[in-house]
């Protein structure tokens, strides 16, 4: 069964209905016992009173019997005791068989067979229940019975006294565990309501106020994926816009400078506006290939697999991948760390985040620059770092740097704001860290730390 | 005609000097907020185009500043977010004209002398004294119908006299229409240029008022 209600339901009404039927059934049998053992005392008490009365000669048998034989007639014999008066009959029998005297109503035939004590007897279609006792010293055998009919009857009454008004009550006791489900399903069906009715966009929170603890918990959750979703939706709103801006700025240049070089006749203004172009078409492609770079960091899809890689092959790898022309001398220092030692390192997203450093440096070096690579180990982390002899990053926007197209004071005119961002996401999925620092007099220190199993 | 060129974008910064500087503008060029507020205090402008992203703060800023000093130069703001929200923005900030980048430069020219012209209270484009007509859009100029070879700076001299009929202008005030920052003015430049217009359009038709600077004649004078 799928629906909580209905489930609920049924539970609910199906323990109900089978608590009071096992009530009734309970009841109905202690009942019985209880009014077998009331009644055969009765019996008992009452055969008993009889015989004393006999025996204290205080009633008379002759006239006992002939009142007993007087009264009793067929047609009454034949009338339905419909209350519970006369329920008990009473023979008196000789020890040699003869019926002495009988009570009103008393059957025909012989109560019982047994001398003395409890039986029961069909006598005339009916069950009797009966006690006898013996009169020796009269002669003379009492018997007082009762019709089982008759106390069966008193059992059902009871019985139906007990069930006739569980029955009236059980549909409104129905009604009000239906009603009570309905009211306590009504977050979760409000909720249904208030999620269906919305369209993709609309990642407002659901209303927290009020709820039953039990749903709280899932509301909150629901909100908090809601936040979330929104903050990378704005994230990548953000970052669209930013990518747009950044493209459209240099496509405006290139075409400007494309319309000056088509207008201007002369030939220092063409070839000025040409070479601006090609520079722009640079400048541009390497900011298309920093999006990629972005956007293959950011795509989460597999974990970073790591691969023995020689530290040589590394920094050899990035050199022959630069997307600036015309760099200032680089210099590889490996300090502590055999350059041909294999480590365990994700190639990909290790080149990716020390290009991104180098071109960095590069585009912030002045006029002979130079840019010293430095690699260490050391404890199972490998150490890439890379230092510069540009402005630096102004202190108050160190913390900023490395925010995505964040482009400080100390701007050049070639970056694009993305370098250090990129290094930044590439480091932290292998699980290292970015550290800058200024240099004295001035440049900047860019180190990777980055987990790394150097290998024998 | 002098314009202000604020952008942070290198290659882009030069495309607009040299490209509104071959449509007949002269231009000094900024990238920062910093420097175009201490461009815009050291001298007026016919008119000032705007990037709106700079890196030490945001074009809206430089504009905010302007109104607030009672600076009306027109602004002809330039960016690359031009959503319509953004040019709404813009100009409720106090723009005059908004151009989302890229834009054609012809266009971003036109729109230029059309809010610097307005700045000046003209509708016309066509300047028009005694029997002159010059076209500030094509850089033409003629007198009595017949066209009449001007070279930049002697159109440069004869626009900003036209702009001002009646009005003496300073020599400085002509330097200052006719040369950016980085270009050397010579002493006698001015003189040199009214001289040649003199002989194409005749002596009378710019006066010298000494110590003053120059005007137009009175019509029919």
């Amino acid at each position: 069964m799928r629906s909580i209600r209905a489930r609920l339901l049924v539970v609910l009404l199906g323990s109900t209905g089978l608590v009071w039927f096992l009530a009734v059934v309970w009841i109905y049998f202690s009942t019985q016992a209880e009014l077998e053992r009331v009644l055969d005392a009765r019996l008992m008490e009452a055969a008993r009173m009889v015989d004393s009365l006999l025996t204290d000669h205080r009633v008379d048998l002759a006239l006992a019997s002939i009142d007993g034989n007087g009264t009793s007639g067929p047609q009454s014999r034949a009338v339905e005791p419909q209350s519970y008066e006369r329920q008990l009959s009473c023979q008196i029998w000789s020890l040699d068989g003869t019926l002495v005297g009988q009570s009103e109503h008393a059957p025909q035939g012989r109560l019982t067979d047994v001398k003395q004590g409890f039986s029961e007897t069909d006598v005339g279609g009916e069950t009797w229940r009966v006690f006898a006792i013996e009169n020796e010293a009269l002669g003379v055998r009492v018997m007082v019975g009762d019709s089982i009919r008759i106390r069966d009857r008193l059992v059902s009454e009871v019985i139906k006294g007990l069930v006739a008004p569980a029955a009236l009550v059980l549909p409104f006791l129905g009604g009000a565990i239906w009603f009570s489900v309905r009211r306590g399903m009504s977050p979760l069906k409000d909720m249904e309501h208030a999620l269906a009715g919305r369209d993709a966009n609309d990642l407002h929170p659901l209303p927290e106020a009020r709820l039953p603890k039990e749903i709280a918990p899932a509301v909150e959750a629901l909100n908090g994926l809601f936040r979330r979703v929104a903050d990378a939706r704005d994230r990548e709103k953000s970052f669209t816009a930013f990518a747009a801006h950044e493209l459209k700025t240099p496509l405006a240049g290139l075409k400007t400078q494309a319309q000056i070089a088509l207008a201007s006749a002369d030939g220092e203004v063409h070839a000025h506006a040409l070479r601006q172009i090609s520079a722009g078409v640079d400048r541009t492609s390497r900011l298309v290939r920093q999006l990629l770079d972005l956007a293959a960091v950011e795509a989460d899809a597999e974990q970073s697999s790591l691969v023995a890689v020689r530290a040589s092959e590394l920094v050899a790898r990035i050199a022959g991948n630069l997307s600036l022309p015309s760099a200032p001398p680089i210099e590889v220092v490996y300090d502590g760390l055999d350059a041909d030692r294999p480590v365990r390192i994700d190639p990909v997203l290790a080149a990716l985040a020390l290009r991104n450093l180098i071109e960095n440096a590069i585009v912030y070096s002045p006029q002979g620059a130079r840019i010293v690579v430095r690699l260490s180990a050391c404890k199972g982390r490998l150490d890439l770092c890379v230092e510069d002899e540009g402005p630096g990053i102004a202190a108050d926007e160190l913390s900023r740097a490395t925010d995505r197209f964040f482009r400080g004071r100390h701007r050049s005119s070639e970056g694009s704001g993305l370098g250090l961002a990129i290094a930044k996401e590439a480091v932290s999925r292998m699980g290292g860290d970015l550290s800058l620092e200024n240099r004295e007099p001035h440049g900047l220190r860019a180190v990777l730390s980055l987990p790394a199993e150097e290998l024998p | 005609m002098r314009v202000l060129v604020v952008e942070d974008d290198a290659l882009l910064l030069d495309g607009l000097s040299v490209g509104l500087g071959l449509a007949g503008f002269t231009v000094d060029a900024v990238a920062t907020c910093e420097d175009a507020d201490a461009a815009l205090s050291a001298q007026p402008y016919d008119a000032v185009v705007l990037d709106l992203m700079l890196p030490d703060g945001s074009g809206l800023d430089i504009l905010a500043s302007m109104r607030g000093g009672g600076n009306t130069t027109p602004v002809l703001l330039l960016t690359a977010r031009d959503q319509i929200s953004d040019r709404i923005t813009g100009l409720d900030a106090g723009a005059d004209d908004y151009v989302g980048k890229p834009f054609d430069l012809d266009e971003l020219s036109a729109r230029v002398r059309a809010v610097a012209r307005r700045g000046q209270g003209r509708a016309a484009a066509k300047l028009e004294w005694c029997g002159v007509m010059l076209d500030t859009a094509r850089q033409t100029a003629s007198l009595n119908g017949e066209p009449l070879m001007l070279t930049r700076r002697e159109f440069g001299v004869l626009r900003a006299l036209m702009e001002h009929p009646g009005m003496t202008v300073s020599k400085h005030t002509l330097e200052e229409a006719l040369y950016g920052w980085q270009e050397e003015v010579e002493s006698n430049a001015v003189e040199v240029h009214v001289h040649h217009l003199r002989a194409k359009l005749g002596a009378g038709f710019i006066r010298t008022v000494r110590g003053l600077g120059y005007r137009l004649a009175e019509e029919g004078a």
